[in-house]
C-alpha cells in the first residue's frame, strides 16, 4: 500500500493541475494528482496541442498549394486524414508522457481514478471497475477538474453525425459539407481546419460576429479573411433544430428577422462553450459554493471551505489553460507562504486562435475600455505596411492598440495576422509591467519582424506612425 | 579619480542613520568586501562594505555622528597609484551627482504637449533622499505624476514592494494619507513621523547627564506614545497553573540535548494556537476596515542594550516547541548583536513580553502598532490556590492582556485568554 497522507492532493492533472503539483512539490510539500483519463488533461490530449498540430498540416497544405507563388512547382498535393489524425495523436501522446516524466521526476504521486471530497481533509479515488475507493489524507485540497462542452438540447454530440470536439480532433472521414455551431475559438479553429483541407465549412453564431469576445476590428477582419476563403458565416443566427436523416444532419436556422432557412450537411461539430466538472466531486454537504457550472473562489483560489481550492476551467473565465497553470502555481505559493504571491491579474491574461489568420489579443477591447469609462486613444497598423510580412507572403492582418488617454496605461491590444499568436507576449509583459505608451515607444523593435507592427500600431495612436 | 563613499540606504525607507563606528582608519589599504564602518539605524546595525579597492584616505563623517542623511560623502577613498595629491580640488560629492538623476521625476517626452506633471514634480513636498531608487511602473509613476504625489511617499504592493497603478489609485482614493498598512509588515511609519521632537530642559536644578537618543529609543518613543495616544487599551489577567507545563518541559529538555526549551517558548506556541482557535483577535485596526490575518506571526519582546526589539517567529502556530526555542534562541541572539535583518523583526500580529525572569509578578504592557494585543507574562511561583476545596500549591503564573478595543472586544479578549489558559494548563494539548 503506498503512502496515503500528503501536504497537498490536486484532483486533475491539466495544465492547473499537474503544474501546480509540481509547484508544490518544488516548494516542499507532499504532493500527489489524481487523474482519471490522460495526465495533461484536456489541453495536452483533446484540446490545445492536438489541434495545434492538426492545424500545423493545414498551414502545410495551405502553403503547398500556394508554392508557386514563391517559386517551387508542386505536382499535386493530397491530404491523408489518416496520417494527420495519426500525428496528432502522438503529439498529444509525447507530451503526455511528458507530463508523467516531470511529475515522477518532481516526486509527485500520481493516483489512477476518479477524485472526490469525502470529508475534511480527505479524498476518495475510485479506480475504474473498482467499488472500494482509496482514501488520501491531504491538508490542502485543489479542484482542477477542468470542463467539458456544453450540449444544447436535442443537440447532444452522437460521436457518429453530431461531434464534440472529441470526435472532430478524430475525424474518420473528411465531412464534404460541414456545419460548425458556434464561433467562439474552438469552433472557429476546426472551421479553419476543415475549411483549409477541403470541406464546405458553414459557421453559425448567436451573436452579430464571429469571434465574440475579440475586439470588433478584429472580428469584421476576421469575417472577412474567412469568407475569402471559402467558408460560410452566418451571424446572430440560432440553429433551433438539428434533424439527423440516414447520411446526412437537416439544420433549421433561424435568422434575427426570424427567418427559417434550412440546409443539410454531412457533419455538425458543436461549440457553444464549455460547463465545469462539477458533479461527482463531493462538494455535496461542503462549504464550497458553486455558481451555475462553476466555483466560486477568491483571489488566490481558496473556496468557502477551509484547506478547499479551485483553479482552472472548474472556476470563472476565462477558460484557458495559461490562466489554469498560473492559478495553480498562486494557490500553491499562498498555501506554502511564499514571499510575494500577488493574485492574477485577468486582463494580463492573453488568448490566443489558432484559425487562419491567427488571432491573439490582451486586455480590454475597444469597447470595453470605453464602456469602462476611459478615454482612449486607438492606434491601428495593417501587415500590408510590413516588410517582413510582404516577404512572407502573409500581408493579411492588423494589430490593434487601445490606451487610456489621460494616463498613457496599455488598455488593451488586438492582432490578427500570421503568427501573432507568438508576438501578444510582447504586450503582455508591458502590460504586467504596468508600461505607458511612452516606454513602448522607446522600446526598440528588431527589423525586420512582425514585431515591428506591434511598435508602429503604439505610434499610430498618438499619430507618430512611419509606414503609413 | 578619487572615489566618494556616501551614506547608504539600507532599506526603501530609510532617509538617515547614525554612523556607528568605523572599522577602517585612514590610510588602510581596502579590498572590495571590506567593512568599512558600521551604520545604525532605528533597529538595525549594518555594515558598509567596499566595493572598490584603494586607500582610506579621508573620513569625513566622525563615528557617532547622528542623522546622516542617506546619500552624504562619507568618505573619500583614492585608487591604486593616486596619492593624496589626487584629493586637491576634487570636490567631495562629485560623482554622487549621477543619482540625483535616478529620483523619480516623471519623464515628459514632447515639450509639444503641456507639461503640468513638470510643475507638480517640483512642487511636490517630501524631498526624496537623491540614490534611493523608489521602484514604481512607469503607469504609477505617471498617475501619480499626474496628481502631483511625490511617489516616494507611497506604499508599494507589487512584487518587492513596487509601486503599481493600483497603489497609486488606493494612495488618492483615501485622500493622499498613507494607506492603512496592508500587510502586518509595513510599520506605519509615516504616520508617526508626524510627531515633530519637541526637546524639553526640565526647569528644576541639579545635575544630570544628557544622554543622546539613538534610533532605537527614538522609535520606542513615537510609536509606543502614539500607541498608548491613539489605541484604546484594556487589560485582562489570567492565572495558569503551570505545573504541568515545567513537568512537561522537564521531561521533553531530558529527551534530547539539540533543544532546550523554556517556559517562553511554550507560551509562544500556546499563545499562536489560541490565535488560531479566536482568528478575530489576530487581526489589526486598518481604519475603515480590520484586516483579519491568515498567518500567525508572534512578535517576542526581547531586552537589547540600549531598548528592546521584537524578532518575530512566524507561522508559530505551524511549528513544533523544539524549533520554536530553537528559532528564537537565534533570533534573540542576533537581536542582542543587533544584526536582526529588517524581515526578522518587521510584521508580527501579536506580542509577548515576558518580565517573569526579573520577578515580576504581573504587569500589562503596550500594545506594539499595528498589532492590536500584546501578553504581558509574569514569574511562575509558588502560590497558595483552592484546589477541590482545600488549600493546595501551585506554581502560578499570571498573563496580562492588552487589547486594541478597536478590533478585539471584551469577549473575544477574554476567549483567547481562555484557549490560552488551557493550553497551557493542559500542554498536551498543543499536540492536538
Amino acid at each position: 500500500m503506498s503512502d496515503t497522507n500528503f501536504d497537498l492532493v490536486v484532483i486533475g492533472s491539466g495544465p492547473g493541475g499537474y503544474v501546480a503539483a509540481i509547484r508544490a512539490a518544488q516548494l516542499g510539500l507532499k504532493s500527489a494528482v489524481v487523474e482519471r483519463e490522460h495526465l495533461g488533461g484536456i489541453c495536452l490530449n483533446w484540446g490545445c496541442i492536438p489541434t495545434k498540430a492538426l492545424l500545423r498540416t493545414a498551414d502545410i497544405y495551405r502553403n503547398i498549394q500556394h508554392a508557386a507563388a514563391y517559386g517551387i512547382k508542386v505536382a499535386e498535393a493530397e491530404v491523408d486524414l489518416e496520417a494527420t489524425v495519426k500525428r496528432s495523436r502522438q503529439v498529444a501522446s509525447q507530451l503526455s508522457g511528458g507530463v508523467s516524466g516531470l511529475l515522477k521526476k518532481n516526486k509527485v504521486t500520481v493516483f489512477d481514478g476518479h477524485g472526490k471530497l469525502a470529508g475534511k481533509g480527505k479524498v476518495a479515488v475510485t479506480k475504474e471497475g473498482s467499488t472500494s475507493p482509496t482514501i488520501l489524507n491531504a491538508k490542502h485540497i485543489i479542484l482542477a477538474a477542468g470542463a467539458r462542452a456544453r450540449n444544447l438540447p436535442g443537440m447532444e454530440p452522437d460521436s457518429k453525425f453530431i461531434w464534440s470536439y472529441k470526435e472532430a480532433l478524430v475525424p474518420d472521414t473528411m465531412p464534404k459539407k460541414l456545419l460548425v455551431v458556434g464561433s467562439g475559438a474552438i469552433g472557429i479553429e476546426f472551421a479553419s481546419f476543415f475549411n483549409a483541407l477541403g470541406s464546405d465549412v458553414t459557421v453559425v453564431e448567436v451573436l452579430d460576429r464571429v469571434l465574440p469576445v475579440e475586439d470588433a476590428d478584429i472580428s469584421a477582419h476576421a469575417e472577412k479573411a474567412f469568407k475569402k476563403q471559402g467558408m460560410k458565416i452566418k451571424k446572430s443566427t440560432t440553429v433551433t433544430e438539428l434533424k439527423k436523416g440516414s447520411n446526412t444532419v437537416t439544420a433549421t436556422f433561424k435568422d434575427k428577422k426570424d427567418k427559417i432557412t434550412t440546409d443539410s450537411f454531412d457533419r455538425v461539430i458543436m461549440a457553444v462553450g464549455i460547463v465545469g466538472n462539477v458533479e461527482n466531486l463531493g462538494l455535496e454537504g461542503t462549504k464550497v459554493k458553486v455558481d451555475r457550472t462553476h466555483i466560486e473562489v477568491d483571489a488566490y483560489s481558496q473556496t468557502a471551505e477551509p484547506g478547499v481550492y479551485a483553479i482552472g476551467d472548474l472556476t470563472g473565465p476565462p477558460w484557458l489553460a495559461h490562466k489554469a497553470s498560473h492559478e495553480g502555481v498562486i494557490c500553491v505559493e499562498k498555501i506554502a507562504g511564499s514571499k510575494d504571491v500577488h493574485p492574477l491579474i485577468t486582463t494580463n491574461i492573453p488568448g490566443c486562435t489558432y484559425c487562419h489568420p491567427q488571432v491573439a489579443s490582451v486586455g480590454l477591447t475597444e469597447a470595453a475600455a470605453i464602456a469602462a469609462g476611459h478615454k482612449v486613444k486607438v492606434g491601428k497598423f495593417p501587415f500590408i505596411g510590413n516588410g517582413k510580412a510582404i516577404a512572407l507572403g502573409e500581408a493579411e492582418g492588423l494589430i490593434k492598440t487601445i490606451f487610456d488617454e489621460k494616463t498613457g496605461e496599455l488598455l488593451g491590444a488586438h492582432m490578427i495576422g500570421t503568427e501573432v499568436t507568438e508576438l501578444i507576449q510582447g504586450y503582455g509583459i508591458a502590460k504586467t509591467l504596468e508600461t505607458t505608451e511612452l516606454e513602448l515607444m522607446h522600446t526598440v523593435f528588431p527589423h525586420p519582424t512582425l514585431s515591428e507592427m506591434m511598435h508602429e500600431s503604439v505610434l499610430d495612436a498618438y499619430g507618430k506612425v512611419i509606414h503609413m | 579619480m578619487p572615489i566618494t563613499i556616501t551614506m547608504p540606504a539600507l532599506s526603501p525607507t530609510m532617509t538617515e542613520g547614525t554612523l556607528a563606528n568605523w572599522q577602517a582608519k585612514e590610510g588602510d589599504e581596502i579590498s572590495s568586501g571590506d567593512v568599512l564602518a558600521e551604520i545604525e539605524t532605528d533597529k538595525a546595525t549594518m555594515e558598509v562594505e567596499a566595493v572598490d579597492e584603494g586607500i582610506l584616505a579621508k573620513i569625513l563623517v566622525a563615528a557617532g555622528t547622528e542623522n546622516v542623511a542617506v546619500n552624504t560623502p562619507i568618505a573619500v577613498m583614492l585608487e591604486e597609484g593616486e596619492d593624496l595629491s589626487a584629493l586637491d580640488g576634487f570636490e567631495v560629492g562629485a560623482s554622487a551627482a549621477p543619482s540625483v538623476e535616478a529620483a523619480p521625476v516623471p519623464q515628459i517626452a514632447e515639450p509639444a504637449s503641456p507639461a503640468p506633471t513638470a510643475n507638480a514634480a517640483k512642487t511636490i513636498a517630501p524631498v526624496v533622499p537623491a540614490g534611493s531608487r523608489v521602484f514604481a511602473s512607469p503607469l504609477a509613476r505617471r498617475i501619480a505624476g499626474s496628481a502631483g504625489l511625490d511617489i516616494s511617499g507611497i506604499t508599494g504592493t507589487g512584487p518587492r514592494g513596487r509601486v503599481v497603478k493600483a497603489d497609486v489609485e488606493t494612495f488618492i482614493a483615501s485622500g493622499g494619507k498613507t494607506a492603512a498598512p496592508t500587510t502586518v509588515g509595513t510599520a506605519p511609519q509615516s504616520t508617526i513621523a508626524a510627531t515633530a521632537p519637541t526637546s524639553v530642559t526640565p526647569a528644576h536644578a541639579g545635575e544630570f547627564v544628557e544622554i543622546p537618543l539613538n534610533g532605537m529609543r527614538k522609535t520606542i518613543a513615537k510609536r509606543l506614545t502614539e500607541s498608548k495616544q491613539n489605541i484604546p487599551h484594556f487589560y485582562l489577567t489570567v492565572e495558569c497553573d503551570i505545573d504541568n507545563l515545567l513537568a512537561m518541559r522537564k521531561k521533553l529538555n531530558a529527551q534530547s540535548e539539540d533543544y532546550k526549551i523554556s517556559v517562553n517558548d511554550f507560551i509562544i506556541k500556546a499563545s499562536a494556537l489560541a490565535l488560531k482557535r479566536v482568528p478575530h483577535a489576530n487581526a489589526i485596526w486598518g481604519g475603515d476596515k480590520i484586516l483579519q490575518y491568515k498567518d500567525i506571526d508572534i512578535s517576542v519582546a526581547v531586552a537589547i542594550d540600549g531598548g528592546l526589539i521584537t524578532p518575530v517567529v512566524k507561522g508559530a502556530d505551524q511549528k513544533g516547541l523544539g524549533s520554536i526555542s530553537n528559532e528564537m534562541k537565534s533570533l534573540a541572539g542576533k537581536a542582542k548583536e543587533g544584526k536582526l535583518m529588517p524581515e526578522e523583526y518587521q510584521g508580527g500580529c501579536f506580542s509577548i513580553s515576558n518580565l517573569g525572569m526579573f520577578g515580576i509578578k504581573e504587569f500589562s504592557a503596550v500594545i506594539n502598532p499595528p498589532q492590536s494585543a500584546i501578553l504581558a507574562v509574569g514569574a511562575g511561583e509558588p502560590r497558595p490556590v483552592v484546589k477541590e476545596g482545600a488549600v493546595a500549591v501551585a506554581t502560578m503564573m499570571s498573563a496580562t492582556l492588552s487589547c486594541d478595543h478597536r478590533v478585539i472586544d471584551g469577549a473575544v479578549g477574554a476567549e483567547l485568554l481562555k484557549h490560552l489558559k488551557g493550553y497551557l494548563e493542559e500542554p498536551l494539548t498543543m499536540m492536538l
